[in-house]
């Protein structure tokens, strides 16, 4: 079954984000396919590659940089929700005349048509917090 | 895209209580946008967004009930109310910013199960 991702939730509080890498994980080791996983609103702050985050809890960035990595997962951040909250890439790092990139290179910064298409071309899509 | 599916966008936020609310009116603009089949329901606290004369303003961020009442120039095919929400909060549901069909909770649930995906906020 070919599935895709929809990521509401903050890295920084609560668990949605946490679980959805962990539902990504499951899936792909049960032979499924993952399309795309597209981070929306707070979810977004999943891509920063900026954050510190207490040494005594589990690193929040990197189960999503080795789904990219080690099963090229596509991880998109939806621009309008990214901007708002600091999430550059390179590109928009430059375009909006920022100090640099604040997200990481594993995520892509595109548009919510991204999310349609990531719908049409899924058997499910599933949606984590919000 | 590959095949048209129907999507159904669940609101469950109050128009100014956090950024989801306007996200989730994004979404289904972006759907919209696409060509994709697009019905809104607005269940609970949601159904604040519809409320006529909402002056954002006021607290610097642009206007939910404005873009809602966009809606129409959009091809959104439909727009549902939680009827037991919209009583709740005293509202009529024929003086709202866009026109809505107010929905029981059976007709929600008929709602969800005819749709081919659902994103809820």
């Amino acid at each position: 079954m070919i599935y895709s991702l929809l990521v509401l939730s903050s890295p920084a509080s609560g668990h949605g984000a946490r679980t959805a890498a962990a539902f990504a994980r499951c899936i792909l080791s049960r032979g499924h396919q993952l399309y795309r996983v597209f981070f929306l609103d707070a979810g977004t702050e999943v891509g920063s590659s900026v954050a510190v985050l207490p040494q005594d809890e589990a690193d929040r960035l990197r189960p999503w940089i080795d789904l990219s990595e080690q099963h090229g997962v596509e991880l998109v951040l939806c621009i309008s929700s990214a901007l708002k909250r600091g999430m550059l890439d390179e590109n928009g790092s430059r375009r909006h005349e920022k100090i640099g990139p604040t997200a990481h290179p594993a995520f892509i910064v595109s548009g919510l048509g991204q999310l349609h298409d990531a719908a049409a071309n899924s058997d499910r899509l599933i949606t984590f917090g919000g | 895209m590959k095949d048209r599916k129907t999507l159904l966008v669940i609101v469950r936020q109050s128009p100014y209580g956090s950024s989801l609310a306007r996200a989730s009116l994004d979404t289904a603009l972006a759907a919209a946008a696409l060509d994709q089949p697009v019905s809104l329901l607005f269940l609970g606290d949601g159904v604040l967004q519809l409320l006529p004369d909402q002056h954002s303003e006021a607290i610097g961020v642009k206007n939910i009930g404005r873009l809602l009442g966009s809606l129409p120039l959009y091809d959104i095919e439909s727009v549902y109310i939680d009827a037991g929400a919209a009583a709740r909060y005293q509202l009529d549901t024929k003086d709202l910013v866009l026109p809505v069909k107010p929905v029981d909770p059976a007709a929600v649930r008929r709602l969800i199960n005819d749709c081919d995906n659902v994103i809820g906020f």
